[in-house]
């Protein structure tokens, strides 16, 4: 009926924009990135319930014209089970950032992965707090500057991706926005996957952790994230040697296993 | 609920007569009342409920979950209950600090669910098996922020199941948290109890948008104060936000007129209802110049040493808090005028005695007669304490 560009656009509250979004910020992409991949799955956007915990990249739902619960800072995952379990009918998509998802929220996070009820987490990674002003956040490089580490953060970060895969996540993956076609597919096969399906988008924080690090003009950003990256057919070329000095983050789909799916087994009690 | 519904919970639970704890009296009246989504964490003394939730949900089609802690059981029972999906959870003392935000969250985003705390003997960690009153003033007041909330405490097993089933009524009704507060001795005592015929009791469940998908609005009432929020999964696509909203449900932070308007509404859609939410048991108050006033398992010591001291010819009266909050401020500012004293004993070292001594203001005196450690008062402390401090011989 309609061409995809309408169809999308029908699927967002026109009321809520101009959006929160900063000039050069990734997670309006991963809006449209999602909503082009939910396009793709057919899903009915009257089943589909949105949730999210607080930070930039948790206000996402209220820009898509469906469901829509705005939840507490971390919690996301854990009203997430409560919406699967009640009415498993429902598709379920989460909207998290690296604080929210791996610092308030990292046990929530373990224990839904173990768990393995068919929800879709979209974690925005921007290496900070970026909502409150660019603290750090337990994604944030060693060196990095933010306003709480103003000499370079000294804490090991996480690599959530690997966290996902460590505690039983059925899907994993990660991305960064300049591969939109890959994303888009990406997210699509996290949707339609049958278990807790995890996707990290790492995206540019031009305001916070750019300014503070000099990668803050919209291109510096995206240039950057190619830097720190490394694509998984690239990184599975490398010698052993090799693999063992990367410091890169992989990108590509990380896990993709069968496991047996929490709210079918709960329903077969 | 159809006959057979309730027909199906009978079978589950076995029997009409029963010898049972107050934990599992909770779980008995949260079915009852509809209740199909369970999530918990297990915590000293009330891990009982959640053990007898986990036997029950799957026999009657509903579901069980134990979360990682009490925080997210809190946060799965508000996201089942935006489906449409009546749901509980069951806690004591640090797992109900735990909860407070996400009873704040409920509050403000209007999401019916109903919480039990067993209280036990704090503050900490405390003393796990030991019953206590202490956590009366944080189920007022342990959110941030304005809200209202309602709290009702039963002093027995059977009250324990039909103050349940009024819990979920009311928190359907006014869309909003309600507690049950109860303690470790209700909890874990054992009493004779029925299950309610079909008939015997009401279940009042939550009001649908009744306007088409144009004119909703999610946070606009119809009429009064409460709105009705579409369950989640019907196509109303309801946008749900702990930020201050506009009746659209669409943020709006910074209006102080949206603010001040939601906040006051969520506030006045309890305390404009207060008289009709509140429940007392009021026993010889007519000539009552001393006047006992109590809740939960101190009330059945309080009771009995009122009657002893009737029979002793002491003009004495007892009021029972069934309701604790919203506060039965006028009942008790009425007993302010006629008696001269007021005993007020708590397991706490005097929480509900502030509530009472603001509403007697200086009409009466109140005394308060703590007790902590997890003894109860019993009826001859209290009769000593009376003639001590009251009637003095």
């Amino acid at each position: 009926m309609f061409n995809k560009a309408d169809r999308i656009k029908e699927n967002l509250r026109s009321e809520m924009y101009p959006s929160i979004f900063c000039l050069g910020c990734g997670i309006g992409n991963v809006l449209n990135y999602t909503l082009r991949a939910i396009d793709e799955c057919h899903l009915d956007f009257d089943k589909l319930v949105f949730l999210s915990g607080i930070g930039c990249s948790s206000r996402l739902p209220g820009y898509i014209n469906a469901d829509g619960l705005h939840t507490t800072h971390g919690r996301a995952l854990t009203f997430a089970t409560g919406v699967k379990l009640a009415k498993p009918e429902l598709s379920v998509i989460i909207f998290t950032g690296d604080g929210d998802c791996a610092g308030i929220g990292g046990n929530h996070f373990i224990h839904a992965a173990r768990r393995n009820v068919d929800m879709t987490v979209i974690e925005i990674n921007n290496f900070n707090y970026g909502m409150t002003g660019g603290q750090t956040s337990p994604t944030t490089p060693i060196g990095g500057l933010t306003t709480t580490s103003p000499y370079g953060s000294l804490e090991q970060p996480f690599d959530l991706a690997e966290l996902a895969k460590g505690a039983g996540a059925s899907f994993v993956a990660r991305w960064i926005p300049s591969y939109a076609y890959e994303t888009i597919a990406c997210i699509k096969k996290a949707i339609l996957k049958k278990g807790f399906a995890f996707v990290e988008i790492l995206v540019p924080c031009p305001t916070s952790y750019g300014k503070k690090n000099k990668i803050d003009d919209g291109k510096e950003g995206w240039d950057w994230l190619k830097e720190i990256t490394i694509l998984k057919s690239t990184f599975n070329k490398l010698s052993d040697k090799e693999k063992e000095q990367n410091k890169k983050m992989i990108i590509g789909e990380l896990q993709n296993i069968e496991r047996k799916e929490f709210s079918q087994s709960i329903g077969n009690i | 609920m159809e006959q057979g519904e309730y027909n199906r919970i009978v079978k589950a639970i076995g029997k009409k007569q029963l010898f049972a704890q107050g934990d599992e009296a909770y779980a008995y009246g949260a079915l009852l009342a509809g209740c199909r989504f369970f999530a918990g964490y297990p915590i000293t003394p009330a891990t009982e409920t959640a053990e007898l939730m986990s036997k029950l949900l799957p026999l009657i089609g509903g579901t069980f979950i134990q979360m990682e802690d009490e925080i997210a059981s809190m946060g799965a029972i508000i996201g089942a209950s935006v489906t449409g999906v009546k749901s509980m959870t069951v806690t004591s003392g640090p797992g109900f600090s735990l909860m407070q935000e996400h009873i704040g969250y409920a509050c403000m985003t209007e999401t019916p669910c109903v919480v039990v705390d067993v209280q036990r003997s704090g503050p900490s960690t405390g003393q796990p098996t030991e019953p206590s009153q202490g956590d009366i003033m944080q189920a007022r007041w342990g959110s941030h922020g304005d809200y209202e909330i309602i709290a009702l405490a039963p002093n027995s097993v059977q009250e324990s199941l039909e103050l349940t089933i009024e819990c979920f009524n009311l928190s359907e009704k006014y869309r909003n948290p309600v507690l049950l507060m109860t303690d470790g001795e209700v909890g874990h005592m054992r009493e004779g109890i029925t299950i309610p015929d079909f008939a015997g009791y009401n279940i009042f469940d939550r009001e649908k948008p009744q306007k088409d998908l144009k004119d909703y609005t999610p946070f606009l009432p119809e009429q009064g104060k409460v709105p009705q929020i579409a369950d989640f999964g019907c196509g109303y696509h309801t946008y749900i936000t702990g930020l201050t909203h506009k009746p659209d449900g669409l943020p709006a932070t910074d209006d102080a007129e949206i603010h001040t308007q939601l906040v006051t509404r969520i506030c006045q859609k309890i305390t404009d209802d207060a008289d009709k939410i509140i429940k007392v048991e009021e026993l010889f108050l007519e000539d009552a110049e001393t006047v006992v006033i109590s809740y939960g398992i101190t009330s059945r010591a309080a009771i009995n040493a009122v009657k002893i001291l009737r029979e002793q010819g002491e003009k004495i009266g007892h009021l029972r808090l069934i309701t604790i909050w919203p506060f039965p401020e006028k009942i008790v500012c009425k007993i302010g005028e006629s008696a001269k004293k007021i005993l007020v004993p708590e397991m706490n070292l005097g929480q509900i005695y502030h509530s009472v001594k603001e509403a007697v203001g200086y009409n009466a005196e109140v005394i308060k007669f703590p007790k902590i450690g997890g003894t109860l008062h019993t009826p001859q402390d209290i009769i000593e304490v009376l003639k001590e401090k009251i009637f003095n011989v």
